[in-house]
């Protein structure tokens, strides 16, 4: 099994699916020609031509909108918005369109669209390309938020999402591109949309977390298992719709829990799950459900030491899981 | 600022109280010492007094509600006044409505050799060591620990359940009233045997299947209850052995007859009472091993001679008023304190320190007609002595039948502690007094 790192793990998706169903697009900024920002699209261009990977203007409405109407033709858009902060625009078009479309329609009409976005910050982008916004599309039903943290998971979860009928917004850790590196399969898999998983068993605490949060934490597993403190890892992975049974499970087995998330703290994803277990695990605790995440200011700032000081990392988490053991 | 009003300890070995019934309202003024609520103990129905001047903010206990002494009542202060953010002062603990540390105990196998030490504090419970303590009847008092500031934390109760289980069934620990040792004498009985089947819970099934369409449910009061404990407490604590005297009263009838007219110039009542406690104050002089308290490690002989007198509340039971040294106290002072403790016993005035540390108890059940019972001995004391009813019969004197005023005296005593013998002595003299009272 080859080696990669994620992003080429969602190129070679993109590819495969391309090259499997003749319905499948991919439309955004530079996708084309210069095979995207983040080279995520590299030789598409080449191999499957101008009309199946469009260079678009720069304007997100459009590429979503685009992409909801030729859903609606029975085409299947991959709709890139180059950093996940530009995605504004295209709000209305998303949640007001593409999400409701099925319900609106009793079935009738679906938007088999996947947004793929990347997203986090850390990697010195400032406030206008390091944003976390997998809270606004988790409000939203009718929307599947899906964010890996792997490149297995990256490649089989686009697959997923490609092959769904309804709307799926895609986040791509865009700081673990080339940082996150695992064994994907030549082969055409799938890994679902909706279950998540235990990436790493212990039984002192349960850590939830997803994308590059999730990366960092099994770093963090990893160190405090050298101090005797057994950690429970558990990749989200699809945070809309939430497998609320896995979460309950591993809480019921540590009995403490902690959420990490690098969007801002307060009406953040993690605090949709503490929700969860503070409703359905509330015997089974023994701590405070705690939640580590970015600090409540409007961005990821640019100074470098100050973007230390907003991102959550190894050590942060470290010292949180520390804190919840002694508790 | 507003001002706590607590339940205060109402005697020595009184630990709780129930609020009886508030008599001032929220939002009612109230002045300094005016009467706020009644509080009903195991011994005594009282009055608590306003701890000042203001206005009955917010009432914490409500009636029927039983709390340790301590316990926030309620809060006075003036109108408007903010109260604490938490108005009832941590928890307050009320009785069977809220789930306190010990309703987390388990079976007595596990704690039976803990019941009489105070709890430990324990600190925050969480959610899943309260549900692991409950499931494994665990006590948590017993358990280390190891958590923030000694937090009993989830891994210590596991832990603890690992290392417990071989041994859970081994230790029988002797019952309760097998020792009955000394520093337990004068609790009260509910606090010494929390988890004795006695008449509380294990019967309270049964019986409810005996309530039938008709038939009425008399509400527990606090005073019955503590009434059922205590007799069944006694009956399972000593041997009780009862002996029957009978004494010619003509010299005690001539001499009240002759004297109760200068007591009630003195504004005194003079009964029969005084006379048979002073008889039985000087027979307990004569025979110290009757004023005395059993314990596993030997007698206990009480050198004051506090007798208690029963007395019937009707209805609402009865209670054993004490008069302190009754062997220091001539006729008049006996008649005194047997006029004052009555009349207070009857109107609830007692306080009830009034109620606690005798040595020796009296029932008159005579005044009911009885003509001689086996009373049960009020526990940790060693007798207690009955008296009929007096009545004229015709009896042998100098070989002649003569009419008198006869009393039976009916006296239990514990056979642990002393024999027939010794108790028929010590009736003997009692008789002797009031045969030959001077």
């Amino acid at each position: 099994m080859p080696e990669m790192v994620l992003v080429d793990a969602i190129r070679l998706a993109m590819e495969e699916e391309l090259a499997r169903d003749e319905r499948v697009f991919v439309v955004g900024e530079d996708v084309g020609k210069r095979g995207g920002v983040f080279r995520a699209t590299v030789g598409l261009y080449d191999k499957f031509g101008a009309e199946r990977v469009i260079d678009s203007p720069l304007a997100e409405l459009s590429i979503v909108g685009v992409g909801i109407g030729a859903a609606l033709y029975g085409m299947r858009p991959i709709c890139e918005i180059q950093f996940a902060d530009f995605i504004y625009p295209a709000m209305n078009q998303i949640i007001s369109e593409a999400a409701k479309m099925c319900y609106r329609s009793n079935g009738d009409w679906t938007v088999p669209m996947v947004i793929r976005a990347p997203y986090g910050g850390g990697i010195g982008g400032g406030l206008y390309h390091s944003q976390s916004l997998e809270a606004f599309f988790t409000h939203v039903p009718g929307l599947k938020v899906v964010i890996p943290s792997n490149p297995y998971d990256a490649k089989g979860l686009l697959k997923s999402a490609i092959r769904d009928p309804n709307p799926v917004i895609f986040f791509e850790p865009k700081k673990g591109y080339r940082l996150i590196k695992g064994e994907v399969p030549d082969s055409d898999y799938t890994v679902p949309i909706g279950p998540a998983q235990v990436s790493k068993a212990g039984t002192d605490v349960s850590v939830f977390a997803y994308g590059m949060m999730h990366y960092y934490t099994l770093q963090a597993a990893e160190k405090l298992a050298s101090e005797g403190i057994s950690v429970e890892v558990v990749d989200l992975r699809t945070l809309y719709p939430v497998d609320r049974p896995t979460i309950l499970a591993s809480v019921k087995k540590t009995g403490k829990a902690l959420i990490v998330y690098e969007d801002n703290f307060t009406g953040g994803y993690g605090a949709e799950i503490a929700a969860t277990i503070a409703d359905g695990a509330f015997t089974d605790l023994d701590a405070p459900v705690k939640r580590l995440a970015g600090p409540d200011v409007p961005g990821v700032p640019f100074s470098h030491p100050l973007q230390e000081w907003f991102m959550p990392n190894p050590e942060k988490i470290a010292d949180a899981i520390r804190d919840l053991t002694k508790w | 600022m507003p001002l706590k009003v607590i339940m205060p300890k109402l005697g020595e070995s009184v630990v709780d109280g129930t609020v009886n019934r508030w008599l001032k309202h929220e939002g009612d003024q109230v002045q300094e010492f005016e009467s706020l609520l009644e509080v009903e103990t195991a011994k005594v129905t009282t009055e608590i007094p306003s701890p000042a001047e203001g206005v009955l903010l917010k009432i914490i206990v409500q009636e029927g509600e039983t709390v340790d002494a301590g316990v926030i009542l309620a809060w006075i202060g003036n109108v408007g006044e903010q109260l604490p953010e938490d108005p009832s002062g941590s928890k307050p603990a009320v009785r069977n409505t809220t789930i306190s540390a010990n309703d987390l105990k388990g079976e007595s196998e596990v704690f039976s050799g803990q019941t009489q030490m105070p709890s430990k504090e324990l600190g925050f419970v969480s959610p899943v060591v309260a549900k692991l303590a409950a499931e494994n009847k665990l006590d948590l008092t017993l358990i280390t620990g190891t958590g923030e500031n000694g937090r009993i934390t989830k891994k210590d109760v596991l832990d603890f359940i690992s290392h417990q289980q071989p041994k859970k069934h081994q230790q029988s620990e002797p019952a309760p009233w097998e020792t009955p040792g000394s520093g337990d004498l004068f609790k009260p009985t509910v606090n010494i045997y929390p988890s004795q089947p006695t008449t509380s819970q294990d019967t309270a099934a049964p019986q409810t299947s005996l309530i039938k369409s008709r038939d009425t449910m008399l509400p527990m009061t606090t005073k019955r209850k503590a009434i059922a404990d205590h007799m069944i407490m006694s009956k399972h604590t000593s041997a009780h052995v009862t002996t029957i005297m009978e004494a010619d009263l003509s010299r005690i009838i001539t001499h009240k007859l002759v004297n109760q007219q200068q007591f009630e110039v003195d504004g005194l009542k003079l009964t029969f009472t005084p006379y048979f406690v002073a008889s039985a104050a000087q027979a307990l002089a004569q025979f110290p091993l009757i004023n005395s308290s059993w314990s596993e490690k030997g007698i206990i002989l009480h050198h004051d001679i506090n007798i208690g007198m029963a007395v019937s509340l009707g209805e609402d039971g009865l209670i054993v008023p004490i008069i302190r040294n009754a062997d220091r106290l001539s006729l008049s002072g006996l008649a005194r304190a047997v006029n004052d403790l009555s009349t207070r016993a009857r109107s609830k005035k007692l306080s009830p320190d009034e109620t606690t540390g005798g040595t020796f108890s009296i029932t008159n059940h005579g005044t009911g007609r009885s003509l001689f019972a086996t009373p049960i001995i009020n526990q940790p004391q060693c007798s207690i002595l009955g008296v009929g009813a007096i009545t004229k019969r015709a009896v042998v004197v100098s070989d002649a039948i003569a009419i008198r005023s006869m009393v039976y005296l009916s006296l239990t005593f514990d056979h642990r502690i002393l024999d027939g013998n010794s108790a028929d002595a010590f009736l003997s003299k009692v008789v002797d007094t009031l045969e030959n009272w001077q």
